[in-house]
């Protein structure tokens, strides 16, 4: 934060934030949201490997057990990866591109705070009882007959979120087509932003089949209808399909995004050029092509036929292709590079491995009849946990590092990156190499306990050692954040000196309207090649001129928040299955969602033209935005 | 925008081009309802057509009918609708596998 | 600024509703809006014919009838055409034209929404088909009530746009805002489409 906003009242920062429009700021209340949510399903994951230390402890019943790994899972898919990768697409795509802002401010603020409402509302689970326990994935057959409100939560909570989710997406997507900078043609676009593209696309077309599924399983619940109940004629299967549909695409949403910042970082830190540049992004386009006709490798075992299952297996073999790709570019990238070590880079450099471990372990069981055998074992548990962490998590933990200078103008400290990112490291392959054996002994997943003398315990061990050594990672990169922001060093534009692409032209943190001038792109790595001509700033590409920027609101946090207490009202109706219908649920249904609605009516008759900063002042401004003169 | 530019003459052309879109679209209209005639005669009477023709038959009609809506109704053979249509078909290939899968891999 | 500059018939562009910056993004994020309303109706779709006929007492067959299916297609039908009308007069700069024929849109969306309730009230009370009837009713009404509540989100917002720039004329910041209310409504007789020949007419066949 600038040295104005610190004078400035705690109450005065907080308003700002409720009604901020600035990605830069969605980005900061990003990363704090999903930094939260990450800390509480570490803390879940942490409470899981406590329980799993020894055979038959008493840590938790297996009540509890269930709750926390249902609520580890969809904490951090759904509450702590996805928001952690929107922060840093927000702290930068829009940079990248050269463009002033999102597409739609209003809409991105939106997004954030149906994120963060849902979120809370699937949280306050834990508190008022029962949490959610049938698994991430709720599969409906066992959803249906979980008891107390449990799922309940899971399904407002993550319908809430979900439309957050969606917002961000259809709101990324118009950015990158319509507010790219003169001469920034798609093939000149940073791998972050094609990543974001296309990442954003896939959340288009996945978030829609599991709205309508959490409708089915909500109103099964709520409203006692049939979806799946199969003594009424339905049908369970249309649960796992639609998840699964969602399901898949979803973990490219979260894995592509976690591929462009690596690639900007392998290639910033090898001062080179991303080696095959077209065909990353042919990579990129055909992963998420892929990944919608593959769903069905998640239901080998339900029996849909060999048909259906050579077909799924084949497609499933096939994203192998260009991920390969990918990950030779980065080695070729890397090759004959002048490569210096960095916290991100070393993060770069310890997931090229982990992920083909996990992407290895992915066509094993990709590979159907072998998939009978590791269906609902730990080794699916190892292989899902190498992709996610080895490839999400060190992509948000590279990321955080990476574009923190550009995020808050302060640098983080080296050494204790390099202390996180050891015992991260090690931590995470302890934790979870030993559990692709743990599921080929036979150790099956989503059990509270296990029985001593069956060649598990010091596997089981193993791993809960891993898991607290990632605890005090993260830990200390805590400690890291705060002793850096007490110290408040300021850094330049361009910390790390290698910085390629245009958001390292800016300020660090950038000024609120980014751009004093539209830039002029004239090729891949816009600023390095200004850099390389000798030039301080990026080429302007109009002259200067009064800035269009919109108006601060609080009506997001009030739309939202008009849903969160609907959702009470949706929980408590007469008509739940549960049987504890309260006479107040109706009339705060509708108070929640006139609230919502009446705040969109306001939204839609108010204008809302914004307003200019006169070219006067911008020419008396001391921040440069990003052009040299 | 260069609107003082704009004479008397092109506004009457682009008059003209919209008045002979208009009745494009009207003669679009007009099949379109001849096409749902025809699809509610050829149910309603299905003792006179068997009814493995019947069911593609009207499949096909309602198919042309969305092809009317969207590239005659909603504009969609202008120019600057690449990206739309590229995002749409996306949209009806995800649409597409979801209705197969369920018409052919769910359990009855 | 630009946006509330006032126009002539002859100062009028040709594409008003892309003239603006926020214009064209309403644009673009409108129709990549209906690529994921695409999806969600093909996946009620989907879960209509998984479970149709399912677990039910009284089938498709014997439920519909196309009389009345018959004239709300046609009421639908002729509202798309209408607000093309409408967008007609808004591209040549005839703001009460175009107030008018969003207006006999509302009208015709109204008259098909009200035949719409009475058709499941009908069902429920002729037929005892209620929302949690059988796996089928379920179905049958989340995605036949979706479109409803689609027509319903419609007929509110073109007729808050008809009220709220009663007073001011057309300018290029509402321009978008019609255009994109239109393609709502066409999208929304797109899906009918499909309601009709696979929900109505596909069950009277089978």
């Amino acid at each position: 934060m600038s040295s104005i906003a610190e004078k400035r009242s705690v109450g005065a920062v907080l308003w700002e934030y409720l009604t901020t429009v600035d990605h830069k700021k969605i980005a900061h209340l990003y990363l704090f949201g999903g930094g939260f949510f990450f800390l509480l399903g570490g803390i879940e994951a942490l409470l899981i490997r406590i329980q799993l230390l020894k055979p038959q402890f008493g840590f938790m019943s297996e009540e509890t057990f269930n709750e926390m790994f249902t609520m580890h899972g969809t904490t951090m898919i759904f509450l702590a990866a996805m928001p952690l990768l929107f922060a840093l697409m927000n702290a930068v795509v829009p940079l990248q591109i050269g463009a002033r802002d999102v597409a739609f401010p209003f809409l991105n603020s939106l997004g954030f705070w149906l994120f963060f409402f849902g979120g809370v509302f699937l949280n306050l689970a834990w508190i008022f009882g029962d949490a959610p326990d049938a698994g991430w994935t709720s599969y409906a057959s066992l959803s249906l007959f979980s008891e107390g409100h449990g799922i309940d939560y899971y399904t407002l909570g993550l319908q809430i979120s979900g439309f957050g989710t969606l917002i961000s997406g259809i709101n990324f997507l118009v950015t990158i087509i319509n507010m790219r900078a003169p001469g920034m043609t798609f093939m000149r676009m940073p791998m972050l932003t094609w990543t974001t593209f296309i990442a954003s696309s896939l959340i288009l077309f996945a978030f829609p089949p599991l709205t309508a599924s959490i409708f089915f399983l909500m109103f099964d619940r709520l409203f006692t209808t049939n979806f799946f109940d199969v003594t009424a004629g339905g049908n369970t299967i249309i649960w796992e399909h639609f998840f699964w549909i969602f399901g898949h695409p979803e973990v490219y949403i979260l894995i592509l995004p976690s591929f462009g910042i690596f690639s900007e970082i392998i290639s910033t830190f090898s001062r080179k050029r991303l080696f095959g540049y077209s065909s990353m992004v042919f990579a990129t386009i055909l992963i998420g092509f892929l990944g919608f006709m593959v769903w069905a490798h998640h239901m080998f075992t339900t029996g849909l036929g060999n048909v259906a299952n050579a077909i799924f297996a084949v497609a499933t073999m096939a994203i192998a292709v260009p991920t390969g790709i990918k990950i030779f570019n980065w080695l070729l990238t890397m090759w004959g590079g002048s490569i210096k070590i960095t916290v991100p880079m070393l993060y770069a450099l310890g997931f090229i491995p982990s992920f083909v471990i996990g992407g290895v372990t992915g066509v094993m069981q990709g590979i159907a009849p072998l998939d009978y055998q590791l269906h609902d074992t730990y080794f699916i548990v190892a292989h899902f946990h190498y992709v996610i962490v080895g490839g999400v998590v060190f992509a948000l933990l590279a990321g955080a590092h990476f574009y923190w200078p550009k995020m808050f103008g302060t640098m983080l400290s080296e050494r204790l990156g390099y202390i996180t990112f050891v015992l991260f490291f090690i931590g995470f392959h302890l934790t979870f190499f030993i559990q692709h054996f743990l599921g080929l002994w036979g150790m099956p997943r989503r059990v509270a306990t296990f029985l001593s003398g069956q060649g598990l315990d010091m596997g089981n061990f193993i791993s809960s050692i891993g898991a607290f050594m990632m605890g005090i990672a993260i830990v200390i990169m805590l400690v890291n954040i705060v002793i850096t922001t007490v110290k408040n060093q300021k850094v330049g534009n361009d910390p790390w000196e290698d910085g390629r692409t245009m958001e390292w032209a800016l300020e660090s943190p950038p000024v609120y309207y980014n751009f004093k001038q539209t830039p002029f792109v004239r090729g891949i790595d816009t600023y390095w090649i200004e850099k390389m001509e000798g030039n301080k700033g990026l080429t302007p590409a109009e002259p200067l001129d009064d800035i269009h920027m919109p108006n601060n609101t609080i009506m997001p946090v009030i739309i939202s928040l008009g849903l969160f207490i609907a959702a009470f009202g949706m929980m408590y109706n007469p008509m739940n299955q549960v049987g504890d219908g309260k006479p107040w649920a109706i009339p705060v249904l509708i108070i929640g969602l006139c609230i919502t609605f009446g705040t969109m009516l306001i939204r839609s008759i108010k204008d809302d033209h914004g307003y200019h900063i006169p070219k006067e002042e911008l020419m008396n401004d001391k921040h440069k935005g990003g052009i040299a003169s | 925008m260069e609107n003082n530019s704009v004479h008397r003459t092109s506004v009457e052309y682009r008059r003209k081009k919209s008045a002979k879109e208009m009745r494009n679209q009207f003669l679009t209209f007009i099949l379109m309802i001849f096409f749902t005639v025809i699809s509610f005669v050829s149910v309603a009477y299905n003792d006179l057509f068997p009814s493995n023709f019947v069911a593609p038959f009207i499949l096909l009609l309602a198919g042309i009918q969305v092809i009317f809506q969207l590239y005659y109704f909603m504009h969609a053979s202008h120019k600057g609708h690449e990206m739309p249509m590229f995002f749409m078909y996306s949209g009806v290939f995800a649409a597409f596998l979801t209705i197969l899968a369920f018409l052919t891999i769910v359990w009855w | 600024m630009m946006a509330e500059e006032k126009y002539t018939p002859q100062t009028w562009p040709a594409d008003p509703e892309k003239q603006t910056l926020e214009g064209r993004n309403k644009f673009i994020g409108f129709w990549l809006f209906l690529g994921g309303e695409t999806v969600l109706f093909a996946s009620l779709f989907a879960t209509y014919l998984a479970l149709k006929n399912k677990g039910t007492h009284v089938t498709t067959n014997e439920l519909f009838s196309l009389p009345l299916v018959f004239v709300m297609t046609m009421l639908l039908l002729t509202s798309s055409l209408t607000s093309v009308y409408a967008i007609y007069h808004m591209k040549n700069f005839h703001f009460k034209k175009m107030q008018f024929w969003f207006f006999i849109t509302v009208l015709l969306g109204a008259t098909f929404l009200a035949l719409e309730i009475y058709e499941f009230y009908h069902y429920v009370h002729e037929f005892d088909f209620g929302f949690t009837s059988s796996a089928f009713s379920g179905a049958y009404y989340t995605l036949v009530g979706t479109h409803g509540a689609h027509v319903l989100f419609g007929l509110g917002w073109i007729t808050a746009l008809i009220i709220r720039n009663a007073k001011r004329g057309l300018s290029l910041y509402n321009a978008p805002k019609y255009y994109v209310a239109s393609l709502y409504w066409h999208f929304i007789d797109v899906v009918w489409v499909f309601i009709f020949t696979v929900v109505y007419l596909l069950g009277k066949v089978g």
